[in-house]
Parts: C-alpha cells; structure tokens; sequence
C-alpha cells in the first residue's frame, strides 16, 4: 500500500513540474517577452532560488544569516565579468582601459562559476563567523555583505569591476533564449531548488535540522556543528551566487550599489511569509511577492480619478506601504506564514512535519 | 604630521558623538529585551524628517522639542505595536518583527517625501565656522562632545540612581523574576525606547548639521554603525556606547585621511567581527554564560 502510495505521488509530483513548465512557457508564448506577466514570472523565479537559498539557511540550519545580498552581489559580478563579449570591453571598461580580464566564456560556465566564487567567499567569511550565534550573527554576516558592496566599488580594483560604473553588455534573458525566456529561467532555477529538496531530504539536511532545534543535542549526537553549519552556509551562497548571476541576467545591467541590506530584507520577508523550513512556501511567496510589487499593486501608486472625486492617498510610493503593512501583519499574526514548515506535497496526505519550533 | 591629521581628528569627534548618541538606544533596548532594533536608524531618520517639515513653520526653540516629542512618540508606538505582542514568542520573531518596521519605516518615508532629498535647516548658532589652531570647524564639533559627554553622564545617573533605573536593571538581569517582584516590565521597556529615540532625536539635529540632505535610507548606515559601537564598547553599558561610538568616529576619518574611504564603512564591521572573535562583552560588558 505505502508503496503505491509513494508511485502515485512521484507520477503525480513529476506530472505537475512538467505542467507548471508548459504553463510557463505557454504563458510566453501566448503573451510576448515584454508582457508584465511574464516579468513576473522571470523575477519570480530568480526571487525563489534566492529565498530558496536564504531558508536553507535561516529556515533549515537555524543560522539566521543575512549576508544574501552580498553573495548575490559576487554571483552577479562574477557572472558579468567573464561574459561580457571581447568586443564590448573597451566601451564597458572605458574609465580603466579595457579592464583586466580579456576573455569572454559562455553563459553556461559564467553561471557555475559565479556560484563557485560566492562559495569561495562563503568558505572565507564563515570561517571566522560562524562561531558567532544568533543575532551577532545576523549582524556580522550582513557587516560583511556591506565590506563586499564597499570593496567591489573601490576604485584599485576597477579594471576589474568596472568601479562604481554599470556593468552591461553581458548575455541576458533576452539575448541567450529570444522567446523563451521563461522556461530557461525556470529550468535553471527548478535544478537549482531540485539539489536544495535532495539535499534537505539527505543525512546531511536531517543533521541541519537537528541544528536547528537543539545545537547541544545535535552535538552530543555526534554531529560535527562547524563542519555541519560552513556546509550550509557555502551551499547557500553557491545558490545565491547562481541567483545573482540570474538577476543580472534579468535585469540587463549591474550596479553594486543596488546590493543593500535592504534588499537582503525583502528576502528575508519573502522566507518569513512562505514560512521559514518549507521550500515550496518560499516559492509561491516569491512568486506572491514579486507579482504583488510588480504587478497587482500597481494601482496603488498612480494618481485615479473617479469622475470628480480623486481618490485620497493613491500617489507614488503607496503600494509599497500598503504592502510593508500587509508583510507586518504577516510577521505578527500569522508567524508561520503561508506554509509553515510544512511542504505542498506534504499537505494532502494530513502528514505534518515536525520540529516547527525554533530555540531563541 | 599633527598639522595634516588635527582637522580629521576634529571632524571624527562629532561624528562619533553623533553616533554615540544613537548607539545608546541600541545597547540600552538590548540591554533589557536582547533585540537588535533594526528600526532604530530609520527613527533617527525620521526625527531628520520631522525637523525638515517643523523648521518650516516653526523657529528652532520651538521645532527642536517638538521634533524631540514627535520621535519619542514613534518610538514609543513601534514598541507598542510591533515588539510588544511578540513578548514571549522566540528571539528571532521579533528580530524579524524589527526588520519589518525598518522596511515600513523606509517605505513609508518615501511615499511622504515623494522620495526626495530634503533640505535639512540650517540651525543658526550650530552651523556657524570657528578657528581652533590651524583648523576652522563648525560649532557643532564642539557642541557635540560636550552635549553628549553630558547627557551620558545624566543617563548613567539616571540609572544608577533613581527607581525607574533600578526597574531597568531588574529587568535586564532577569525579565521573569523583575516580573514577580512587582515591576511593570511594559512601562520599564516603553521608558527605554523613549529614552533611545529622544537621544537619537537630539543626535540627529547634530549629525544633519553636517550632512544637510535626508533622505529615507540615510540612517541605514549610521544606525548599523552605532550598533557596532554599542557591541564595542559591551552591550548594554551606556559609556561603553559612547567611548566605543568616538573610536569608531575617529577611525573612520583617520582612515578617510590615508585616502582609503572606500574602506571606512569596512573598517567599522571589520571591527565589529574582530571584537565578536576576540572579546565578545566588548570593553565594558558583563560576562554572562550560557544557560544549556
């Protein structure tokens, strides 16, 4: 019985990936490159490896890190400056001669890569940081992605990053899969947070939960927690690394000053609301997210008349208050957010996952 | 040698009075709840704000209060409403909790302004230049220290002296107990955030008189700095804060004056992890130990 059960389920889980992939691409297909739904749906994507990435840390291991941006940041700039096309350099790199790499690889490699160079970091930073807890954790990882946004604009290393000047010309969404934009970004982002599920569901995701609900216990287990939380930790910015390369990739230029804190928050939010421990409660919150700020709020912030009557408030700015609230009711009232720590697959069968409950 | 570095030396003392004046409200809301409040730095944005849109109607005896009254009174709502029904929910809820603030504080300051830089005021009296030596400075660089030297001294009074002081070291020690013994912590927590955010009220009349532009995110920066400052000198000591915020201060513009500014704000988390590694109290913290 259990195991026509589990058949059932793996035909059924293999059956809606594929449907989900087809509505994708249809969407496109059927709306234009440009249209706004299938914007959303691009930053969607590249938002839930980013949020996938962040949980695996925060929601998983219990490690509440907020050094995404920073990683981000080295995926996206690693991504760029190996695949700006030879001919563009001289334009890019105008301020500092062409700059020093003078070699172009593909986009393929460009991404492994940009996720190698952020694991790199990762390896670095958590090697002192890690011993910390808790909130000096929170506030040296972020310390660090803000040394990262600095060091990158410094103007020694220029020909390298391009200073404090837009990185563009780089392969994007556009340029790499004309038309099928979408099914490409949701194919990388669907292997990405395919390794993240095996991941979770191996010994190693277990001895991360175990983490996460009792260090003391987790060691006395025999769980090597150094060891345990520098792999979460490199793993995550590898992801992140990758999801920063595909934010380039969407967003068609770059800028390390757009890598704040803030934007590590509205990640942050984004866990919060899908519910820190379920994957797919990040994905359906990204997707949430994004279409809300981009899309269905939209309204909020244009001036409406209805007849003679303006309507009061509506004015450039207010969708995102009316959305931060929205995000504060979540954060006070509804702790668990969409999912809690319960996945989708998860919700039919009345099975719940255990260990809800995070230690201080 | 002294010549070239007296001007940066002078221009890191207010700057780190500024700070300090801000890192008190982090180490003393620390000190009480062990929450990081993310909001704080957008609370001393927002007194910026209130001076902007006050100084405009009202001459600065009268905007300087009221901008003082008017952040008191967010702070105080920020507690009421986003940290105070997450009392007894886990640490990291209500952390979350003061990331949300910030964002709506950000957010919301944006759709106020229109997302405009504002002018801040200038205060007569504060901005005007004086000679020290070989260096001309604003008033404000000595204000600052003096103002801040003092009203560290009065707070340290207040704590070590008067019955809402005691409260407040009670409830630092041990929330429960304090609890039991009578002490309304709600009252005790809510006099802490209006301690916090008068001070940085008054640090950002000082801090804008340099600065002369608020915008919604400026006091991002400042804020996570003065944070640094409060670990620094040991969470929850008020001089620790002060003494911590001017060596940061000072740092930043000694390094601004080798032609390194890229690194300043590197420099401040740089510290930050350096202190967490090697002496996690800071200087002046009480060692406490981990209960299993």
């Amino acid at each position: 019985m259990m195991k026509k059960n589990g058949k059932l389920r793996l035909i059924l889980s293999v059956a809606a990936v594929a449907l989900i992939f087809i509505g994708a691409w249809a969407t496109e297909q059927v709306n234009g490159t440009t249209s706004m739904v299938v914007t959303v749906l691009q930053k969607g994507a590249v938002y839930a490896l980013i949020a996938v990435s962040m949980n695996l840390l925060n929601g998983f291991t219990g490690l509440f890190s907020l050094g995404q941006a920073g990683f981000m940041l080295v995926g996206a700039y690693s991504y760029a400056i190996l695949t700006i096309p030879m001919a563009k350099r001289a334009a890019v790199y105008q301020y500092y001669q062409g700059g020093w790499v003078q070699f172009t690889i593909g986009f393929l490699p460009a991404l492994l890569i940009a996720g190698a160079v952020a694991a790199v970091f990762a390896a670095l930073i958590g090697l002192p940081v890690l011993r910390l807890k808790g909130d000096y954790l929170a506030i040296a990882t972020l310390g660090f992605a803000e040394i990262i946004r600095a060091v990158v604009q410094w103007d020694t290393i220029g020909p390298l990053t391009n200073g404090s000047n837009l990185l563009k010309t780089y392969p994007t969404l556009k340029t790499i899969m004309p038309g099928n934009t979408v099914l490409f970004t949701f194919l990388v982002v669907g292997v990405c947070i395919g390794l993240i599920l095996l991941l979770i569901n191996s010994t190693y995701g277990r001895a991360f939960k175990a983490i996460r609900d009792d260090e003391i216990a987790a060691e006395a287990m025999g769980i090597n927690l150094f060891h345990h939380k520098q792999m979460a930790f490199v793993i995550s910015s590898f992801f992140a690394g990758i999801g920063g390369a595909l934010l380039a990739m969407y967003q068609g230029s770059l800028q390390a000053n757009s890598f704040k804190s803030s934007m590590t928050y509205e990640i942050l939010l984004i866990v919060v609301i899908g519910g820190m421990g379920s994957v797919s409660g990040s994905v359906i919150a990204s997707f949430l997210f994004i279409a809300s700020s981009e899309w269905w709020l939209r309204f909020l912030d244009s001036e409406t008349m209805i007849g003679q009557f303006k309507v009061p408030l509506l004015a450039p700015g207010f969708r995102m208050v009316v959305f931060s609230v929205v995000i504060m009711v979540v954060v006070l009232f509804f702790r668990r957010g969409i999912m809690g720590t319960r996945e989708l697959w998860e919700l039919g069968g009345g099975r719940r996952a255990k260990g809800g409950i995070r230690k201080a | 040698m002294f010549d070239t570095l007296l001007p940066y030396l002078l221009a890191g003392i207010p700057v780190g009075g500024q700070y300090a004046l801000i890192a008190v409200g982090y180490t003393m809301v620390y000190g009480i709840l062990r929450l990081i409040n993310f909001a704080h730095g957008d609370i001393f944005t927002a007194a910026g704000f209130f001076m902007v849109y006050l100084s405009a109607a009202l001459p600065p005896l009268l905007s300087i209060p009221l901008t003082i009254l008017l952040t008191v009174a967010l702070g105080f709502v920020v507690e009421r409403v986003a940290y105070k029904p997450l009392r007894s929910a886990p640490r990291m809820s209500i952390m979350i909790s003061a990331i949300g603030v910030s964002y709506l504080l950000q957010n919301l300051m944006w759709y106020l302004t229109g997302g405009l830089a504002r002018q801040y005021p200038v205060l007569a009296g504060l901005s005007d230049t004086i000679r020290i030596g070989s260096a001309t400075t604003k008033v404000v660089t000595i204000v600052t220290p003096v103002l801040t030297l003092g009203l560290v001294i009065a707070l340290v009074m207040l704590i070590k002296k008067t019955k809402i002081g005691m409260a407040m070291r009670a409830v630092s020690v041990d929330f429960e107990t304090s609890q039991l013994m009578g002490i309304k912590i709600n009252n005790v927590i809510s006099f802490t955030f209006i301690i916090g955010s008068a001070m940085a009220a008054i640090g950002s009349t000082l801090y804008f008189t340099n600065y002369t532009a608020v915008t919604p995110t400026v006091g991002a920066m400042p804020g996570l700095k003065a944070f640094v400052a409060a670990v620094f000198g040991g969470i929850g000591s008020i001089p620790g804060a002060m003494i911590g915020a001017l060596i940061i201060g000072i740092s930043e513009n000694l390094i601004k004056a080798a032609g390194l500014t890229a690194f300043s704000d590197a420099f401040t988390f740089a510290l930050l992890i350096v202190v967490l590694l090697v002496r996690p109290t800071g200087l002046f913290g009480e060692k406490t130990t981990e209960k299993v």
